[in-house]
């Protein structure tokens, strides 16, 4: 019962005059993420035990522009169900685990989504041998589904919308409900379809006897969350996000973000922090958004590096200028 | 005097940390925006649920959805007793029979069973049921009309015999797996510790009785029936109440294996809804009550088996 324990934190916390987060984190030498317990591509350790993926590269750009060092992060694997009581009871700093960003959890749950680090859409997977080509012939359908997620919820409304019935499965633990999906206690298996293409790319016995139907029945913009009332932990974790993507519009990487300490270009110039004092204003290192792009890189390069290899295409989820709808408002 | 002082310093103390703890509570929830109350269970749920003993949909109120986690709760947990107390009393019974091969039976029985956790067997049933079993398509049917696939358990009914239509069968009586494979993790193994509780009983009762029955010409049966059993009985009762209670409280792992019980029900809406404490509060009220429901009817059992 991860939940009580958690839950019991609220009892305790002490009450108005609580610490800044940001101060909490700089006295305890590192940034506490809420991270899914292993998607591949978005959150999930490598075969050292490094944790990887692009809801990671947000935690660690958040330890890079706070400490000026992306190491600095400690990681908390939570469930679907456990993972908003715990970033409620103060158990994480920031939420950065594939999590939708909804009117009913900014509003109801006392979260702040600070932006959108993927944009996603929910989509069913099933067995090819069913030979079902549309998500319209699932009438009578058995589906896996993970509980306490808006997929859970788009999923009623689905088959609300069209007169359909099905039978959930409802399993917590990814691990667990994907073994019953394998194992053909369900037809079909519903998430984000970047969960569904991570799945079948990363634990399918064997890829090619799932199909991904067309049908995107929602939109899931993913993005981390921190807890409300706190404004400067709130603006801290969403410029380090706004710095990666921005720093992909200006063409700074990992290898080029040094060269551009030369630079006479006034953007670039402010954005790695030869001139002005942007990280003041966030009480941060004045190369806060240098320290990201030089140890995480830019939006791009974490797409290249955790996303591509999996399949996945850019998509939405390119530049604005590109036809996508990764925006950061101005750095300046 | 002095003690009564004493005592009613102690009750202020626990009153004034009981007011802390929930004052506390509340300001860090309206702090944080969280929300709080009991209102949510008249809202739409949304959800749906893979069983249900009375009729349910996404469009009916959280406060259903929790009496259908409820429901699904006490069949998992009175058929489980029921059967985990034949089972048990069989392996009791097994381990004091004369047969050698019986008695080692049911030692291996216990021991293997009462020293494997609960959860890995209940994983173990799941995967056996999902993985071993075919797909619907090519279901097993060893008597014409019942048929036994990954999708559970289908029997015929008088009249409603079920046939394969679309992606499952419809029609008759359904066991599904998660419920098949949580009741076989929990008869099994509660069975194991109700069996060993059979045995002391027994044991317990002086050599004595059974050499008398013997003398007034009973056969071996009739003197356990009649002589041992009923004051056995109540020496096994009290601590078969505590496996009644572990049993019903066990019966919440079933969220590791998909059985929409009462604690998943709950965790999901906890999950929708945001209030966490409500949730939790509800699962301590139901099995607090349905714990002290089983005792007050097995004390009340009992007395009624004690010698007046």
């Amino acid at each position: 019962m991860k939940a009580l324990a958690i839950v019991l934190g609220l009892f305790f916390m002490q009450a108005a005059a609580a610490q800044s987060t940001l101060d909490t984190v700089r006295s305890r030498g590192a940034v506490l993420c809420g991270v899914n317990t292993g998607l591949a591509g978005f959150s999930q350790p490598d075969s050292k035990g490094v944790w990887k993926g692009i809801d990671v590269d947000v935690c660690r750009a958040v330890a890079a522009a706070v400490f000026g060092d992306a190491t600095k992060v400690r990681y908390v694997p939570a469930t679907t169900q456990q993972r908003f009581t715990s970033l409620q009871s103060g158990e994480v700093d920031l939420l950065s685990r594939n999590t939708t960003w909804s009117y009913a959890r900014d509003a109801g749950l006392g979260f702040n989504f600070v932006g959108v680090n993927f944009y996603d859409g929910q989509g069913f997977m099933v067995w090819k041998k069913l030979n079902v080509k549309s998500a319209k012939q699932l009438n009578g359908a058995t589906i896996c589904v993970q509980p306490g997620t808006t997929t859970e919820l788009n999923l009623a409304d689905y088959f609300r919308a069209n007169r359909m019935t099905f039978k959930p499965v409802v399993i917590d633990k990814l691990e667990e409900v994907l073994n019953a999906y394998f194992a053909g206690r369900c037809d079909v298996f519903t998430t984000d379809i970047s969960g569904l293409v991570s799945v079948r790319g990363s634990r399918a016995p064997n890829a090619a006897e799932h199909v991904i139907l067309p049908e995107v029945i929602s939109k899931e913009p993913l993005g981390p969350a921190v807890r409300h009332g706190d404004d400067r932990w709130f603006d801290v974790v969403k410029w380090s996000l706004f710095a990666m993507i921005e720093a992909e519009e200006l063409g700074l990487g990992t290898k080029t973000i040094d060269q551009a300490l030369q630079s006479k270009d006034p953007g670039v110039q402010r954005f790695v922090g030869a001139t002005g004092d942007l990280g003041k204003m966030l009480g941060l290192d004045n190369k806060w958004a240098y320290n990201i792009v030089k140890q995480v890189g830019n939006y791009g390069e974490s797409f290249e590096a955790n996303l591509k290899p999996l399949g996945f295409e850019r998509g939405q989820n390119a530049l604005w200028k590109n036809g996508g709808l990764m925006y950061a408002p101005p750095i300046r | 005097m002095k003690k009564s002082l004493l005592q009613g310093v102690a009750l202020a103390a626990v009153l004034a940390l009981g007011w802390y703890l929930y004052s506390n509570t509340v300001a860090n929830l309206a702090e944080r925006n969280i929300a709080t109350g009991f209102g949510f269970l008249r809202r739409e749920s949304g959800f749906e649920i893979g069983e249900s003993l009375i009729a349910y949909g996404a469009a009916d109120t959280y406060l259903r959805a929790l009496v259908v986690g409820l429901l699904n709760t006490f069949q998992v947990a009175g058929a489980g007793i029921a059967a985990a107390t034949v089972l048990g009393f069989v392996v009791g019974l097994s381990a004091l029979s004369p047969n050698l091969l019986l008695r080692a039976l049911a030692r291996v029985y216990v021991e293997f069973f009462r020293n494997t956790p609960l959860l890995v067997q209940l994983f173990f049933w799941y995967a056996l049921i999902t993985e071993a079993l075919p797909s619907p398509r090519e279901a097993l049917s060893p008597v014409s009309g019942l048929f036994l696939s990954n999708r559970g358990i289908f029997f015929p009914l008088p009249g409603n015999v079920p046939v394969l239509e679309g992606f499952n069968f419809l029609g008759g009586a359904h066991l599904s797996p998660e419920l098949a494979a949580l009741l076989a993790g929990l008869v099994v193994y509660t069975a194991a510790f109700i069996g060993e509780i059979v045995r002391a009983g027994i044991q317990a009762v002086p050599r004595g009785q059974v050499d008398a029955g013997y003398a007034i010409g009973l056969r071996r049966p009739q003197a356990l029936r009649r002589v041992v059993l009923p004051q056995a009985l109540r020496m096994i009762v009290p601590p078969l109440t505590s496996q009644y209670l572990n049993l019903t409280k066990n019966s919440s792992l079933a969220v590791a294996i998909g059985y929409p019980d009462f604690v998943s029900v709950v965790n999901t809406t906890l999950n929708q809804t945001g209030q966490a404490i409500e949730g939790i509060a509800l699962i301590m009220a139901a099995y607090l009550t349905a714990s002290l429901a089983i005792s007050a009817f097995m004390n009340w059992y009992n007395a009624r088996i004690q010698l007046k």
